[in-house]
């Protein structure tokens, strides 16, 4: 089920990458056009009579369709990108190299993946326990002033990070004048160690502020309300009266029931790590997967937006799996193809 | 009953009486705003060009920046001869006659204009007149501005002018014209300025006419953008479009993903399993880049946006939570009860499924409407905006990439910023209180 649903949104992807094959006519335009241009422009085919020269043009335009693969049809052509897609061979891409100069796109976007892990682990990972942590402790004073100024401020998390980002730029670069506008290292980047550490460092503070703040309020809340639900469970007082630390309730009787609930949540982050955020990364002008997208969409370059899609569609389904095998080792009742059939 | 009960209850929570205020402002505002500019008058003034706003400044700060103690940025001051208050001369000759005519104004702002242009309109035939521009400043120096022939329209950028600026030792015209530049460049002299014009019209019938524009630094209620557009334009016009879209997007969906997940849990079979097997593809596809795809390979209108949108949202992870709700109700005795009456399978889920279900979603409807604002302006700062439509997300958009935070237009982006802050606070506050009300077991812990 689970293969057939990424097959399918795969293929899908692919349709919409190419517009049901529209692009191939944008493509075999700006071919024409290129080749006429170069034959035109050149010396020596100018001196040639007309029906020699538009045999050249016809030919080089029939060789560069040919290495792009033009000369399918579309739904053929659909069905053979789908096979390598799936098989992993991302192929060539068309427009965008890797800085290093590689047109395989499996370099292009493993190029990009370091620094789109760097920023959004760090965030993610960052927001994730400090929501889980502070939602245990709000859990057990709830009601406090802490408490009540967290969930007035949970409607925060409407804004996304990158508008966050804006003001933290406006802030802190452009009227304090303390922190970069973006960029992941300083121009030269220093040559040393250290140095590049610490600017790169300099260079995180804001894309992960503003990715936490967007982020914080809500997750604490919505964690709080979660613990809440569990710690108000009989069991739970019964534990109290036994006479138990604090710190014993929460491991025992309440992380332990809601353990599948946090790992769910975080499997579910880590994908979404993979695609990092488009906006967020153009208005900090971080080089990541999400530019890279955002870039490739721009030059039409099909291989490079269907294998960034593979590889999350991958990527969601063998979280999905192995999510199956965390539960039934998390939670004695679950048992994996017992029953259910969902 | 129950509804006005509720509805009381909501007063209880101040946060919600603060969002309902905002949205009311919101509203309110947006609907005004349909009234006095309507639709294609406003599409028309922002993709007007720089025809239509010739006689604003560029990229000037909102006028209600004067009403700080220190600040006093100048406005745009417009003289204009055709407007009756100017007295001119006219000495008629054989062939050719003289005239004369003074422009005055008070100039009494600490800073120095933008700009200074001075545009001729003469009527003529043949031969336009020819007219000499004199400047005089309050404590009475005289600065000669050069000779011009004037056409139908004659625009001189005194600003731009090469001699002038060579004539006032290199410094910005404006400067040097509204300060006494040869003891003190940056002190402007205040008090009534004058610009002489007189010339020779040498036709019977040919006469001229003269206006002076001062670009000032401040302009409007919002200031203007680097296209001297006025951004009030775009922040009113704005408010229509994001309400719409926030409400049209969260409540469409919401709906359309409620009915799906009730027909799916009712009919069950093929039916559940196929909208399950969508729901997981459309899991898998994800949303900003197959938006930014749909923008750029088909149209991207904010209607049609909206649409994508819309369906795309449908089949999310909301139709598990819902289908295991209808899954629940499925099981009631009241559903049983209108089968054992002989209710078909339509009935059912639009007579006594959704309606059971309807009051627990309805603040979820609200809370995502800020999601779906914030959304429209994620677009626009992809560069998937409407081309047309001037919206809160196009102006956060224009100032990044016009570099507003690098050049200290601040204004700019905090504005629309600002309005988006407020229309999400406002719907979330609002939906954050309806859920406790409507959801009593939150209310508890």
């Amino acid at each position: 089920m689970l293969a057939g649903s990424v097959v399918i949104g795969v293929y899908l992807a692919v349709l919409i990458a190419n517009m049901g094959g529209h692009v191939d006519e944008i493509r075999r335009g700006q071919i024409r056009e290129g080749v006429a241009m170069m034959v035109s422009m050149d010396q020596e085919f100018r001196r040639l009579p007309q029906e020699q020269r538009e045999s050249i043009i016809a030919d080089s335009v029939r060789i560069e369709e040919q290495r792009l693969g033009l000369d399918q049809p579309f739904i053929i052509r659909s069905v053979l990108y789908l096979g390598t897609a799936l098989s992993l061979n991302l192929g060539r891409a068309e427009q965008i190299t890797s800085d290093s100069g590689s047109r395989q796109v499996r370099l292009v976007i493993l190029e990009r993946l370091p620094s789109t892990l760097l920023l959004f682990a760090t965030a993610q990972i960052f927001l994730f326990f400090s929501a889980v942590i502070g939602a245990l402790f709000l859990s057990r004073r709830y009601g406090s002033r802490l408490d009540r100024t967290v969930v007035a401020l949970a409607p925060l998390s409407a804004a996304p990070p990158w508008f966050y980002g804006l003001f933290l730029i406006l802030i802190f670069a452009a009227v304090l004048g303390v922190m970069p506008f973006g960029g992941m290292v300083a121009a030269p980047p220093p040559r040393t160690t250290i140095p590049y550490i610490m600017s790169l460092l300099r260079h995180l503070v804001l894309p992960v502020s503003a990715i936490v703040i967007s982020g914080i309020f809500l997750a604490t809340y919505s964690w709080r309300t979660f613990f809440m639900i569990y710690s108000s469970e009989d069991y739970v007082d019964m534990a109290k009266a036994k006479g138990l630390t604090s710190g014993m309730i929460e491991r025992r009787y309440v992380l332990r029931p809601t353990m599948p609930t946090i790992v769910t949540s975080f499997a579910l982050l880590v994908i979404v790590l993979w695609q990092g955020g488009i906006i967020t990364e153009t208005v900090f002008n971080w080089p990541g997967l999400g530019q890279l997208i955002y870039r490739a969409i721009g030059f039409y370059d099909t291989p490079v937006i269907v294998g960034s899609v593979v590889i999350y569609a991958y990527l969601l389904a063998l979280t999905v799996f192995l999510l199956d095998f965390a539960y039934a080792l998390l939670d004695p009742r679950v048992k994996v193809g017992a029953g259910s059939g969902r | 009953m129950a509804r006005a009960n509720r509805l009381r209850e909501l007063r209880r929570y101040p946060s919600a009486i603060a969002g309902a205020a905002i949205i009311l402002l919101l509203v309110i505002t947006a609907l005004t705003t349909i009234i006095v500019l309507p639709y294609d008058r406003a599409i028309d003034l922002w993709r007007g060009g720089e025809g239509v706003w010739l006689d604003n400044p560029r990229n000037a700060r909102p006028a209600w920046f004067n009403v700080l103690p220190w600040v006093n940025l100048p406005r745009t001051v417009i003289v204009d001869s055709r407007d009756g208050d100017i007295t001119r001369t006219i000495r008629p000759g054989e062939e050719v006659s003289e005239f004369a005519m003074d422009l005055t104004f008070d100039y009494r702002a600490d800073a120095f204009p933008q700009e200074v242009t001075v545009t001729l309109f003469g009527t003529f035939d043949d031969l336009g007149p020819y007219a000499t521009l004199t400047w005089h400043t309050p404590d009475g120096r005289m600065i000669p501005l050069g000779d011009r022939p004037a056409g139908a329209q004659t625009v001189v950028r005194l600003s731009q002018d090469a001699r002038l600026i060579r004539r006032l030792t290199n410094i910005p015209v404006e400067v040097g014209l509204f300060s006494d530049y040869t003891v003190d460049s940056s002190t402007v002299v205040k008090g009534r300025y004058r610009l002489e014009v007189d010339g020779f019209l040498f036709e019977p019938d040919s006469d001229i006419d003269v206006k002076l524009v001062v670009y000032g630094q401040v302009h409007g209620l919002a200031g203007t953008d680097h296209r001297r557009r006025d951004i009030s334009i775009a922040l009113l016009w704005g408010t229509p479009i994001a309400l719409t879209f926030g409400l049209v997007a969260a409540v469409g969906v919401g709906i359309t993903t409620m009915i799906v997940a009730a027909i799916g849990a009712w009919f069950g079979k093929w039916v559940d399993s196929l909208i399950q097997r969508i729901t997981e593809v459309n899991l898998i596809l994800p949303l900003l880049p197959l938006l930014v795809m749909v923008g750029t390979f088909y149209s991207r209108s904010i209607w049609n946006m909206l649409g994508v949108v819309i369906l795309l949202s449908i089949f999310s992870g909301a139709i598990k939570t819902y289908r295991a709700m209808f899954l629940q109700v499925r099981e009631s005795p009241y559903i049983e009860a209108a089968r054992a009456y002989g209710a078909g399978g339509f009935r059912v889920v639009f007579r006594y499924m959704i309606p059971r279900i309807l009051p627990v979603l309805i603040p979820s409807f609200v809370t995502a409407i800020p999601g779906y604002v914030f959304l429209e302006a994620s677009l626009a700062a992809l560069g998937l905006g409407d081309p047309v439509l001037p919206t809160w997300g196009k102006l956060l958009d224009d100032a990044r990439v016009n570099g507003a935070l690098y050049n200290g237009h601040y204004y700019w982006m905090i504005q629309p910023a600002v309005l988006l802050m407020l229309t999400g606070l406002g719907f979330a506050m609002l939906g954050f209180a309806l859920d406790r009300i409507f959801n009593p077991r939150l209310r508890e812990i």
